[in-house]
């Protein structure tokens, strides 16, 4: 990114402006490229959630508009845009009318550093996993502020629910995140797929036992922070009608919902990108080149749109858990699990110190 | 108003069996001034705590229709619980005083519409032994038939849309596939979906039919081995149990005291089904089992968990009757001669029969006039709806839920 801009700036008449006001434009330009593409692609999880539940309740799903029901998404979204804004009467304006714009900022703002494949990257951060943990507990406030301004009882009770799940599952998320970091030494995302590059078992998902469980760890935090079933808890239908969002319609609801799958495609992503090797694709293929990296850009989404499968076969197979069972397994079973991998694989690290040679090097991680 | 907020972690002890917060280990200790004083202070002022009443339907998800609770809560503690019923009443029993007998029979249908087949059964029974009407014997065994598959029909809903309350949605629509070809079934023979009118005062509308029977056949052959598929989905499913077992228990003094009957007595482990313990139509020539007690699987007797296991033992028990039943059918008519304008002479009468829910009966008190001086239905889903003010006292509100769902209660018939 950082190289196309300088390119930029310094061809044709840009280079007369000033180079603050091109890479500021070009941030901007970045910025608008991504809200497009996760939109759409958030528009098409939802496609392919309805398809798949189809399939597995014997039933058809979506398939009449556009092709086998692909623009269903445009559909709804107008059928949104078209409701009645409503806001209660007894509701905290003001905040209710912030809450959803901050729980969409946290669930996009960490696609800033998402290796989409080599070198597609909006900013190219060396803190970038700090980064997409730090922005995705955003929502939290967001999703109390919402509870909160609907003044609505099942609202509250559905935040509490979800902050309290949230902030929970935190801490097993970023511990098994720490697995990775400190397999490759580095927070920067890009660097991380590009330690992964070569055979399938440098996968770090596959570099011994406790990366391994650190996969299935991350995961399946990463599942409930995005309260998708089994831990979907804070909009529990049967329970809490629909949790925080119980007050909101028309276009803030999109919002939320919107926000919703663009954070699943963003943990599936993150996942592909520390455990499953980025746009490696399991053999030694070099992927940088301008056209190739294209290429690699299509197996990290073929990578993430299997996760988002295994997410929504999930949530359509399973029932839903019970708040202290949730809390039970994050404290209980989650936590001590990805501590003991933490200490695993230092250990794992210093074990590769010790024996040196390629083997060393692949259980050190680098 | 201000948004009311209760914080689950305020409270030390919570539930009924909460010890008092100042007694440690199990020895009690006198809790010195300065101590209760800062406790005081700590409730009165910083941890202030509101109990939040809620209103949880007539119209919420988990309700099964209008069913209204108030529950007062802290958090998501279940303190205290009241059931309010009466939205669906349509005077079932007032329209049955106004209408000759033979009109009434289809608003009977609409009380426990998920088992409307088992309703007018049992309300025909009721009318045939007012007026002394002896039914076909072939009639007998369509009745048995049509019921059998109602029952199964209703459990399937039951165990589908108890799921559905749990969180699970794929099972609810994979057992509406199959309700779906029983409520075709149903369709063939009586022309409605829903609301049969097949059972008629002095026999059955109309006799089964070959193509009928092979349908029929189909049916019994896809739920057999389609049950299993969805025991897996839910009954042995590890989330599912440990949302089930343990929670709800309603032991069997309860259900005594509370009148709670059909397969939640079962779970309790009551070995009771009217049509084995007090035998009517023809039931007593069919060998069938009372699935009661413990399920072996997990849980405890009476929980949650042992009613959905009930439920899915009696599909199979269901099953078996409506096999035997179609091997012994003997040939001939299924209506008996019904006077016109009938007339029961003066009298009353109370039947009872086993519904998918319960036990339901039916007293009359005739006058010698062409409709009931005075009808009275005793139907299975209000008796065991009040038994939540009790058990799901001190539950989380999840459990709440659950125990709703496991009760399978259908307002039309709690309200009639």
């Amino acid at each position: 990114m950082q190289q196309w801009l300088d390119q930029i700036a310094s061809s044709g008449f840009l280079a007369e402006l000033p180079r603050g006001l091109v890479y500021t434009l070009g941030a901007l330009l970045a910025c608008k490229l991504i809200l497009l593409f996760v939109s759409l692609l958030a528009g098409e999880v939802v496609w392919l959630e309805r398809r798949v539940a189809g399939r597995m309740q014997a039933r058809i799903g979506p398939n009449r508009v556009g092709p086998q029901g692909l623009l269903q998404f445009l559909a709804d979204g107008v059928k949104l845009l078209a409701k009645e804004d409503i806001i209660p009467a007894e509701a905290d304006r003001p905040t209710f009318l912030v809450a959803p714009i901050i729980v969409f900022m946290g669930a996009f703002a960490a696609f800033a550093v998402m290796p989409f494949g080599y070198g597609l990257v909006a900013a190219d951060m060396n803190v970038g996993l700090f980064l997409v943990l730090a922005m995705t507990s955003i929502e939290v406030p967001g999703v109390i502020m919402a509870g909160w301004a609907s003044n609505s009882k099942w609202a509250i009770l559905g935040s509490m629910r979800e902050v309290a799940q949230m902030v929970s599952y935190e801490m097993p998320l970023g511990i098994s995140a720490l697995v990775i970091a400190l397999l490759a030494g580095t927070l920067n995302l890009s660097d991380i797929v590009a330690q992964q590059e070569g055979w399938v078992w440098n996968w770090y998902a596959l570099r011994g036992p406790f990366a391994f469980v650190a996969f299935f760890l991350f995961f399946t935090a990463a599942l409930a922070s995005l309260k998708r079933a089994p831990f979907d808890l804070p909009e529990a239908e049967s329970e809490l009608v629909a949790g925080f969002h119980t007050e909101y319609t028309g276009f803030r609801f999109a919002v939320f919902f919107l926000a919703e799958y663009s954070a699943m495609i963003l943990f599936s992503l993150v996942t592909v990108v520390l455990f499953l090797g980025g746009w490696s694709p399991g053999f030694p293929l070099d992927l940088t080149g301008p056209a190739a990296r294209w290429i690699g850009f299509a197996i990290v989404m073929a990578k993430t749109f299997a996760l988002l499968f295994v997410m929504i076969w999930v949530r359509w197979s399973l029932p839903r858990y019970r708040i202290d069972k949730v809390m039970y397994l994050c404290y209980k079973v989650l936590l001590p699990f990805s501590v003991a991998c933490v200490v695993g694989v230092a250990l794992q690290i210093l074990l590769g110190h010790a024996l040196g040679g390629a083997f060393g090097q692949w259980l050190m991680g680098r | 108003m201000s948004a009311p907020l209760a914080s689950p972690g305020a409270r030390p002890q919570l539930g009924p069996a909460a010890a008092p917060s100042l007694t440690s280990g199990g020895e009690p200790r006198h809790a010195s001034v300065t101590e209760v004083h800062e406790a005081q202070r700590l409730v009165g002022q910083d941890l202030r705590t509101e109990e939040l009443i809620f209103n949880m339907g007539p119209q919420h998800p988990a309700t099964h229709g209008v069913l209204r609770v108030v529950i007062k809560s802290d958090g998501e503690f279940v303190q205290g619980l009241q059931p309010h019923v009466g939205n669906l009443h349509r005077c079932a029993e007032k329209i049955g005083e106004c209408v000759p007998y033979y009109q009434w029979v289809p608003y009977v249908d609409r009380m426990d519409y998920l088992a409307a087949m088992c309703n007018e059964q049992i309300a025909c029974m009721a009318i045939e032994r007012a007026a002394g009407i002896e039914v076909p014997e072939r009639a007998e065994y369509c009745r048995v038939v049509v019921v059998e598959v109602q029952r199964i029909l209703s459990h399937l809903f039951a165990m589908g849309v108890y799921g559905l309350d749990l969180g699970a949605f794929t099972p609810f629509l994979h057992q509406f596939r199959e309700r779906e070809r029983g409520l075709d079934l149903l369709d063939h023979i009586s022309g409605g979906r829903l609301l049969y009118h097949y059972v008629r005062i002095g026999g059955v509308k109309r006799d089964f039919t070959q193509d009928w029977l092979d349908e029929l056949e189909a049916f019994l052959a896809a739920v057999e081995t389609r049950m299993p598929e969805y025991n897996t989905l839910l009954l042995h499913n590890h989330i599912f149990q440990q949302r089930t077992a343990g929670v709800g228990v309603i032991d069997r003094d309860t259900c005594v005291r509370w009148g709670v009957t059909g397969p939640a007595l079962r779970a309790a482990g009551v070995d009771f089904d009217v049509r084995r313990d007090a035998p009517y139509s023809i039931y007593e020539r069919f060998e069938f089992d009372v699935p009661h007690g413990h399920s072996s699987i997990a849980g405890v007797v009476g929980d949650c968990f042992h009613r959905h296991w009930v439920r899915a033992k009696e599909v199979e028990q269901s099953l078996k009757i409506v096999r035997q039943a179609l091997r012994q059918m003997p040939q001939g008519s299924v209506m008996a001669k019904v006077p016109k304008g009938m007339k029961p002479p003066v009298g009353e009468v109370y039947v009872r029969g086993e519904n998918p829910r319960g036990e339901l009966a039916v007293y009359l008190i005739t006058q010698g006039e062409d409709k009931a001086w005075r009808v009275r239905c005793r139907g299975p889903s209000f008796s065991n709806i009040g038994v939540i003010t009790e058990t799901a006292k001190g539950t989380l509100l999840a459990d709440l839920v659950a125990v709703i769902g496991s009760l399978d209660i259908v307002l039309g018939e709690v309200d009639r």
